[in-house]
């Protein structure tokens, strides 16, 4: 069976009836396994408690942290401090230099773009950096649920340029909802039915949906192990050290 | 001859504050079929709300069966009803009402 993943929840971490809430209501609507976004300070304690209530729902939590860059040396600040210590690392891309530079770093993961169509900048050339590193193209469903009018229009037109771009040079898509609220929650077969706005095809959209978000949750988790030494290099079994012969 | 019109019927959840009128409903639904597709398309749901239970929260739609994932997304995007913060799930699509309801509403 299916297992599919929501890796953008937005709740306030601090209020914990609404981060129960939202995860109650995810895992009634069908997901196996959330993201919720912290905040880069987050404290230890705060991302326990995500992590015990997730377990008592019976849902699997991603550790997600949203970068919003202003320049690529800060972006670069950022990842150093921030890449250890959270499972899925997404990146705002407000500008055309931080675009292009957090697509070609293999520390992001996610690539996310402002709703604002001038601020969209996954051309070609974004596509095929992005490629090269296996950061993927994060479209969120919370602007297809609230925008209205030209503004909704022109989303839409971009998220089908992008789709088309992000399948010419095999960037793997992954949609989530981005929501702030439970009411902006929606059943993965709903946010399947949503990417037909944008024309993606039935398989990729359930791999949008489950298998992209899956393998970049178990890609990061592998490296964040404490086995993990280099790629395809892991540490297999520990034992005494090697008596000199 | 003419081929026989296939249709699928929506259970469907209705999260919301407030109890939500069948016409309410209806309305929003076609709507939004409209907004997102507009007149052309709309023309080719063949939407129609067979029952409404307000008490109950639920509600059964019927659509040709080629307009499932118009349908879908057009509910999906529903927020509001008369200025009511609504959420709207699908919870199922069957070829029969029988089905439907053995599957999703017992």
């Amino acid at each position: 069976m299916r297992k599919f993943v929501d890796l953008n929840l937005r709740p306030l971490i601090r209020d914990i009836d609404q981060v129960e809430t939202m995860v109650n209501k995810s895992s009634e609507l069908g997901y196996h396994c959330v993201g919720i976004s912290i905040p880069q300070g987050a404290k230890r304690k705060e991302i326990r408690m995500l992590e015990k209530i997730c377990n008592d729902v019976g849902i699997d939590l991603a550790t997600r942290v949203d970068l919003f860059p202003k320049t690529p040396r800060e972006l670069l600040s950022n990842l150093r401090r921030v890449r250890r210590r959270f499972e899925v690392v997404s990146v705002i891309c407000a500008s055309k230099p931080v675009a292009r530079q957090a697509a070609k770093d293999r520390r992001v993961d996610l690539l996310l773009f402002p709703t604002d169509s001038r601020k969209r900048f996954f051309d070609l050339a974004e596509a095929k950096l992005a490629s090269g590193v296996s950061a993927s193209l994060e479209i969120t469903t919370e602007p297809l649920l609230l925008l209205r009018g030209i503004s909704k229009i022109r989303l839409l037109s971009c998220l089908r340029r992008e789709a088309k771009i992000a399948k010419k040079f095999n960037v793997p898509i992954v949609v989530s909802s981005g929501a702030t609220t439970e009411y902006l929650l929606r059943t993965p077969q709903d946010n399947a039915a949503l990417t037909t706005l944008f024309d993606l095809t039935l398989p990729r959209r359930l791999c949008a949906i489950s298998e992209n978000p899956k393998a970049i949750i178990v890609r990061n988790r592998g490296k964040l192990s404490k086995d993990y030494v280099a790629p395809n290099v892991r540490v297999i079994r520990r034992g005494k050290p090697c008596s000199s012969v | 001859m003419l081929q026989r019109i296939r249709r699928r019927y929506l259970a469907l959840k209705i999260v919301s504050e407030q109890p939500i009128k069948k016409s309410d409903l209806l309305n929003s639904v076609w709507n939004k079929v409209h907004q997102l597709y507009g007149e052309y398309g709309a023309s080719q749901v063949s939407l129609s709300l067979i029952e409404h239970n307000p008490e109950g929260n639920y509600a059964i739609i019927r659509c040709s069966h080629k307009a499932v994932e118009m349908v879908r997304a057009s509910i999906a995007t529903i927020t509001k009803i008369n200025e009511k913060t609504v959420t709207i799930h699908i919870v199922g699509v069957s070829g029969t009402l029988k089905s439907l309801r053995k599957k999703f509403l017992s």
